[in-house]
């Protein structure tokens, strides 16, 4: 029994070293999404609170924009907001959000309110609607829609400048100036 | 030229680890003190190739030599010298070469230092650290070679990241690989004894110092990149529980709970094959720590290198090296069952209790890091695990843990009187009632976190304290003599008291910076001032300045308190062209109760400027905790007793003879 003990180890290990295997095969930077060069699917939030303006997918033609998901319940969130800021700020791109699965009608605004708001248009999504017909899996995500209304990019997690640098900024630009 | 040199250099390396790992070994089993003694020149000799291979690499990057692949990839000649030196192990495949740079030169530690061990264990050490080296040279040589040649040579280079051009970030990867490569040692002395079959008091004596080299490395290394994180990304923040951290903070915790159990091994004759596994874990969560940064399992925000093949490679030598040594582990680990017994309330209990909270720590952020690659393998969503979780599992596993440090070391060895030493312990009692009371007044009840951290942090580093107070016998005896004994307690015990104290002093600013974290983000525009966290900040102007490799959009800042000027901060938006990327500096103010930090973003249509400002309270205690810690690991190491060597085997085979009282004095 006791020299059964010494091999729990070994066998912890070989699992773990098992599902290195699988995640191996996997590309990380790749997250497949079935929307990829698909048209944003059909859907009309109300506005927040505070706000005029909702967000229908028809506000997503006309211009290159990104599309953020994000909600005042999401830690990661928090983290990219300042960045989405910057992106503001500096006038790249226009962020559209849909605030997500927000509890209370006055969390979301609130957020804004003490942080700072870096999006044109929002979409108050308390019941997932778009957000299951788009697809989120998660908090934050962003999606980049090109001029046609097509979903031309899925990033999940939080937007830093590292992968801003490396993975969107290129594809928003590459999309702006084509 | 050289660089062909160096290229042959590392394969001639190879070729000699190759002997060293096989006739060494063949020596010690035959008792050939001639095939032993081919340890000894064949470390020397690897690392006088290594150091050959490694200089030549980084003659090309000061050189700025383009017609060097790597030198193409991450390199500049417009960067500074200490970039360009740097920039060698700024990368994937330089950095390999640091690693085992530095796995031989702890080769030759042993084989000019380790004059006192006796030879068949020196030889077999050798012999396994050879094994890792061989492991890691086909790695290089085959997927990450640093000295693949460009021709035609391009006329410049892409450039280093320039995130990675920091002096906090030059120095992080080497003192971090001396603590992942450091525990090598530990891990090659668990597999000779192994093999050899045997654990003794002597084997851990000589355990011990290179596992508290490795281990004072690591909490170098980890604190630089903590502290880079801090003060670089701009964030504000110095801890994000990111799987590049926590690789190199799994090792650290199972490291320290090695050093610990080595002690009872070496007083005591107990906890052998425990020692003995957590040897094995926690280099093997070293290997993890390379693994994980280096395959691309894990995506993170300093990961750099991305590249399938070499993740296979990784995982190969992972699965050979760890699943081996686990193999070796249950076929003769349970044969070093036995030794010291001991009742649960003793020094041995109180040791073995902070060996098991720091397993299930290491386990848990290990599960944390590992968790959303699982869930992804069996087809799961992308998830991530966020501070959190490692908040809720962390917090409850540190506050016994601390709460038994302080008790710990007045515990006698075998079978002690825990409320005997509770009753040493009035004074730490009474500064933890002062600590909960002072936060519940200024803060009330709704930060409890904050309330446990700065308990915790009163009750440890008053602890420490008493704990030395204990030992002279302070008041107890005419001071003269306390002080006659204080100064003859040995180092060890000064630097074990230090190292507690560091530790509640990083908890007191982790909890600080922590919980009463203040920002704020705005537009600005120049001549507008606001109030911040007791002062008040004006925007003076912003101007673009050049730097070497770099423009930069600076503002200036003059902070005021009560009417006077306190300083001005000038943080930085830079842009570096050569790479095309955006780097924020930001600038921060250091007092002892807490860090105003300052960043500067771009300009917003109508001429105003977004600034953040942060808050972030008795964050340079989290540096200084981790100093003491690293100061008390040097005290130790200095100690006597480990520069006159290990007693004899004989005598060290039969240590219940060694008077308890003499053994507990000397921790």
């Amino acid at each position: 029994m006791s020299r059964l003990l010494f091999f729990i180890p070994l066998a912890i290990f070989l699992v773990l070293a098992g599902y290195f295997w699988i995640g191996l095969g996997k590309d990380p930077h790749e997250i497949p999404s079935v929307l990829i060069d698909r048209p944003v699917p059909e859907f009309a939030l109300p506005p927040i609170e505070g706000r005029e303006r909702g967000l229908a997918s028809a506000d997503l033609r006309g211009e290159v924009s990104l599309l953020n998901v994000f909600g005042s319940w999401c830690v990661a969130c928090a983290v990219e907001h300042p960045f989405l800021m910057e992106v503001k700020a500096d006038g790249l791109v226009p962020i559209h959000a849909i605030d997500w699965r927000e509890k209370d009608r006055t969390a979301g605004p609130a957020w804004l309110a003490r942080r700072g708001d870096p999006y044109t248009l929002i979409g108050d999504d308390p019941d997932s609607r778009a957000a299951i017909a788009l697809g989120v899996t998660g908090a934050p995500e962003t999606f980049i829609i090109d001029r046609n209304g097509v979903i031309r990019y899925k990033h999940v997690g939080p937007i830093t400048p590292e992968n801003w640098e490396t993975q969107l900024w290129p594809i928003v630009r590459a999309l702006q100036r084509g | 030229m050289i660089v062909e040199l160096g290229h042959y250099a590392l394969i001639l390396a190879l070729a000699v680890a190759l002997i060293q790992g096989v006739v060494p070994m063949l020596g010690a089993q035959r008792r050939d003190a001639a095939f032993m003694e081919v340890a000894r020149t064949g470390a020397l000799a690897q690392f006088v190739l290594i150091a050959l291979s490694f200089g030549s690499l980084m003659y090309a990057h000061a050189t700025s030599d383009f017609s060097v692949a790597n030198v193409v990839a991450n390199s500049h000649s417009s960067k500074p010298m200490l970039y360009k030196l740097a920039g060698t192990w700024g990368n994937h495949e330089g950095s390999m070469l640091l690693w085992v740079l530095i796995l031989a030169i702890f080769g030759a530690a042993v084989a000019a230092f380790g004059v006192n061990l006796p030879q068949a264990l020196r030889a077999r050490v050798l012999a396994v650290q050879s094994w890792i080296a061989i492991a890691f040279y086909l790695f290089i040589i085959f997927t990450s070679d640093p000295f693949t040649r460009m021709i035609p040579a391009p006329l410049d280079g892409a450039g280093l990241n320039p995130l990675l051009q920091d002096p906090g970030l030059a120095f992080h990867p080497p003192f971090l690989y001396l603590g992942y490569v450091g525990f090598s040692m530990a891990f090659s002395f668990a597999i000779a004894a192994l093999i050899e079959g045997r654990v003794d008091a002597a084997w851990a004596r000589w355990v011990r110092p290179w596992t508290l080299a490795a281990w004072m490395f690591l909490t170098v290394g980890i604190t630089l990149g903590s502290w880079w994180a801090y003060y670089e990304l701009g964030w504000g923040g110095w801890w994000f529980w990111d799987p590049v951290e926590n690789a190199s903070l799994m090792p650290w915790l199972a490291g320290t709970a090695l050093l610990h159990s080595a002690s009872v091994v070496e007083k005591r004759d107990a906890l052998k094959g425990w020692t003995i596994f957590l040897a094995i874990v926690t280099f093997g969560l070293s290997l993890l720590g390379t693994f994980l940064v280096r395959s691309g399992v894990l995506t993170s925000v300093h990961a750099f290198a991305v590249d399938p093949a070499r993740g296979i490679f990784i995982l190969g030598l992972l699965v050979v090296i760890i699943g081996g040594s686990l193999a070796l582990f249950a076929w003769r680990g349970p044969a070093l069952q036995g030794g010291g017994l001991f009742q649960p309330i003793s020094r041995e209990g109180a040791l073995l209790l902070n060996n098991l909270l720091l397993a299930t720590a290491a386990a848990s952020v290990l599960l944390g890091t590992l968790y959303p690659l699982m869930l992804e393998a069996v087809g799961g969503d992308k998830v991530s695990v966020g501070p959190p979780f490692f908040n809720a599992v962390f917090i409850p596993l540190m506050a016994p843990l601390v709460a038994a440090m302080a008790v710990g070391p007045l515990l006698a060895w075998k079978r002690a009187d825990l409320a005997a030493a509770l009753s040493r312990l009035w004074l730490a009692a009474l500064a933890t009632l002062a600590a909960i009371l002072t936060v519940w007044l200024v803060h009330g009840l709704r930060d409890l976190v904050g309330i446990v951290g700065m308990a915790m942090a009163a009750w440890l580093f008053v602890g420490a304290l008493s704990e030395l107070a204990v030992r002279i016998k302070l008041f107890a005896v005419p001071l003269s003599e306390s002080a006659r004994r204080l100064a003859n307690l040995p180092r060890a015990a000064w630097g074990m008291s230090l190292a507690h104290a560091g530790l509640a002093v990083a908890i007191a600013g982790m909890t600080g910076a922590g919980v009463w974290k203040q920002e704020s983000v705005q537009l600005m525009t120049p001549g507008q001032t606001l109030s911040f966290a007791g002062y008040d900040i004006t925007l003076d102007a912003v101007q673009p300045v050049a730097g070497p490799n770099y423009e930069a959009t600076r503002g200036s800042f003059t902070l005021e308190r009560d009417g006077r000027k306190r300083a001005t901060m000038t943080p930085e938006k830079r842009f570096y062209p050569v790479e095309g990327r955006q780097t924020t500096e930001a600038a921060i103010r250091t007092t002892v109760s807490g860090d105003i930090y300052l960043v500067i973003g771009d300009r917003q249509g109508d001429g105003g400027y977004v600034t953040r400002f942060y808050f972030n309270p008795l964050v340079v205690w989290i540096w200084a905790g981790a100093a003491f810690m690293v100061a008390g690991g040097l005290l130790s190491l200095s100690d006597r007793r480990h520069r006159i060597g290990a007693p004899s085997r004989k005598a060290a085979r039969a240590p219940g003879v060694t008077p308890i009282g003499t053994a507990g004095a000397r921790t």
